[in-house]
């Protein structure tokens, strides 16, 4: 007898919603609609066969859009709206009638050609808003093709038993027919974690791993797939060891949110009735949504770069200021450190066409790059200065090394706010400044930067990697890469003593402001604010409900005595127990 | 014919949603309808055509309007643009 060798695989992708489902695979994949070009010669009846498909493509559109409203509420709906205008555009349409009618073009092929031609008509303009909007036209091109080939687009509403969807990639449309009765979660080959689908798993609030690659190649329909969207793992073929253990991962997720979800509106107070701030970390105004319903007490950190990438040019003083008052507007006074520019390093922008370094980590990047090339920077600085009346702003300079950058930084600023105070735009009062640690030398001079500066905040991933003197994005030297070293600890509180001597705050918004060993550590060594990603807050927020300052004052003074990271870490699990 | 010249005042321009608002209500009309920006001018029945302009803030937009019902299509588009905070 053949025995079938069912093979194990463990896939990685982006955690891109939370929870952890177990189910059997549904592949949805979209039938290739293939479009040949044809002469036709009754054009009437071509025309005939063009409407009744757009009529057909209509009723089902209405269907979607009914389906939607009801499982996932009006908002979700309105994409289909648009789409419904689409259908009905008259433009759209008799172009379409036109090719056919004068040029006897097959209905198939005159559609694609004139969505072709509105399709890259979107995708020129200077704006990623619209450019996105091709992404919906295509969307409803490709529903009239399939009533236009008699093809079936698959329906998965249909679907009947509990299932993980797996797909190349969801559209609006797609996502919009997940059944949330059967439909446990989806992963995907393409995405981020900002994707269309992404952020409609997230309002489904089912689990998600997208940006896999290999999805669609591993899995096939009927296997047993676990999907693990807290560390974005998917498991295929599970051993039975291995999904005893993610069932109960499953149980204690289950009850852990439950028990997260009442900290919502909590206040962060210790045991001993110790304040500390938990904000979260930010890229785009759209991951706002994500802060307030964890419970963040403010941005810690705005990453800026993100305005910077994915285009060919470099984002106007308009657009920046739009994103930096949304921001500021949606968190109602509470703080926003918005971080200047962050450029370099691992990060690149095309358009900027700078030389190759050999060693890009330590070269010409972030406040460096700025201080050099001062139009980009002074326009950021506008964008910011005239964004600061519809908040609580607070403005980082990224990798500063010496006062001198500091004070450079800060004069352009200044110079900035009075030109823009003389053009009679407003500008706040006051907006506190502040800096990155992340390079050694500022962390030992900290005592001196805290008489200059309003606060601090740490960036562990880069203290780290230059303390270490190791490159984190270097696999064989990744064992040097540890945040709870005594040498860390030391500069981490030398950071915070500065501060505090001068009446200031500092706050961290690396990855080890999140991290469940980490926040005893910092807790004790003084530090008043923790950035991390907002679905790490209520997790933070309930763990440190739970601690003693007083206590952890003591373990983070014993931890600074110690020799390795592994007495550290030893030290940590003993006093949590 | 008719016609009326307004400045966008909405810091984003005219974007998706006023777009959807803008052509729904123009399509209830039977006159035509025509939204001029820039040098060019579109159908604004017409939703592709509406978005591909891609009008900003501060844009002087002219919408024309000929037909039966072409005042009480104007005088609606007004209502909608300005009611909006889309324009003045």
């Amino acid at each position: 007898m053949m025995t079938e060798v069912v093979l194990t695989k463990d896939i990685s992708g982006i955690a891109a919603s939370s929870g952890i489902e177990i189910a059997k695979a549904f592949r949805l994949e979209n039938p290739e609609l293939i479009v040949e070009k044809n002469t036709v010669t009754n054009v009437d009846l071509e025309v005939k066969r063009f409407e009744q498909a757009l009529e057909s493509t209509k009723g089902e559109v209405e269907k979607i859009k009914e389906h939607t409203s009801q499982n996932l509420g009006g908002d979700n709906a309105e994409i289909f709206e648009a789409h419904l205008l689409v259908l009905n555009d008259p433009e759209l349409i008799n172009q379409i009638k036109d090719k056919i009618q004068i040029e006897h073009f097959n209905a198939e092929f005159a559609l694609q050609e004139v969505v072709n031609m509105f399709v890259s008509m979107f995708e020129a303009l200077d704006n990623e808003y619209m450019k996105e909007r091709a992404a919906d036209i295509r969307d409803v091109a490709k529903r009239i093709l399939s009533h236009l080939l008699g093809v079936t687009i698959p329906n998965p509403s249909l679907i009947s038993e509990e299932v993980i969807i797996i797909a190349e990639d969801l559209s609006p449309s797609d996502t919009a027919q997940l059944n949330r009765q059967f439909v446990k979660g989806f992963t995907t080959n393409i995405g981020g974690r900002t994707s269309h689908s992404a952020i409609m798993a997230r309002s489904m609030e089912i689990p998600a791993v997208v940006g896999t690659k290999t999805v669609m190649a591993d899995i096939e329909n009927g296997d047993v797939v676990i999907l693990d969207g807290l560390s974005g793992k998917v498991i295929v073929n599970p051993t039975e060891e291995v999904t005893k253990e993610y069932n109960m991962k499953k149980a204690a997720y289950e009850v852990q949110k439950t028990e997260w979800a009442k900290l919502i509106n909590e206040q962060t107070v210790t045991k001993d009735g110790e304040h500390v701030e938990l904000a979260a970390n930010i890229g785009k105004p759209e991951d706002l949504n994500g802060v307030l319903e964890n419970g963040g007490e403010g941005v810690g950190l705005y990453r800026t770069e993100f305005l910077y990438m994915g285009r060919t040019q470099l984002p106007t003083e308009e657009e920046q200021f739009a994103a930096f008052k949304t921001v500021l507007e949606d968190m109602e006074g509470k703080p926003v450190v918005i971080r200047t520019l962050d450029i370099g390093g691992d990060k690149e922008l095309p358009y900027l066409e700078l030389p190759k370094e050999m060693n890009p980590f330590l070269g010409f990047r972030a406040i460096r790059l700025c201080l050099e090339m001062q139009d980009m920077f002074r326009t950021q600085l506008r964008a910011l200065l005239r964004a600061s009346v519809y908040g609580n702003l607070k403005i980082m300079f990224p990798m500063i090394a010496t006062l001198d950058e500091f004070w450079s930084a800060k004069a352009l600023l200044e110079e900035e706010k009075q030109k823009l105070l003389s053009e009679g735009k407003q500008v706040a009062e006051k907006i506190e400044l502040g800096i990155m640690v992340e390079i050694p030398s500022t962390a030992i001079l900290a005592d001196q930067f805290a008489k200059e500066v309003d606060f601090f905040s740490i960036g562990t991933n880069d203290l780290i990697q230059y303390t270490m003197a190791a490159d984190r994005m270097n696999q064989r030297v990744s064992y040097l890469y540890q945040p709870y070293s005594p040498s860390i600890l030391r500069l981490v509180k030398m950071v915070i003593d500065a501060a505090h001597a001068e009446g200031k705050w500092a706050g961290m918004c690396g990855e080890m402001a999140g991290d469940e060993t980490a926040i005893p550590l910092l807790l004790g060594l003084g530090l008043d604010e923790f950035s991390m990603s907002a679905t790490s807050i209520l997790k933070a927020r309930s763990q440190i409900l739970r601690l003693s300052k007083k206590e952890m004052k003591n373990l983070a003074e014993e931890a600074l005595q110690m020799k390795t990271t592994n007495e550290v870490i030893e030290a940590v699990k003993e006093i949590m127990k | 014919m008719v016609n009326k010249t307004f400045t966008i005042i909405d810091e984003t321009g005219i974007h998706a949603r006023p777009a959807t608002i803008l052509v729904s209500a123009a399509s209830k009309f039977n006159a035509d309808i025509m939204l001029e920006y820039n040098g060019k001018s579109v159908n604004l029945k017409s939703i592709m055509g509406v978005m591909s302009l891609g009008i900003p803030k501060d844009a002087v937009i002219k919408v024309s309007a000929e037909g039966s019902d072409e005042k009480e299509a104007l005088s609606l588009l007004e209502d909608t643009l300005k009611r909006g905070g889309l324009a003045e």
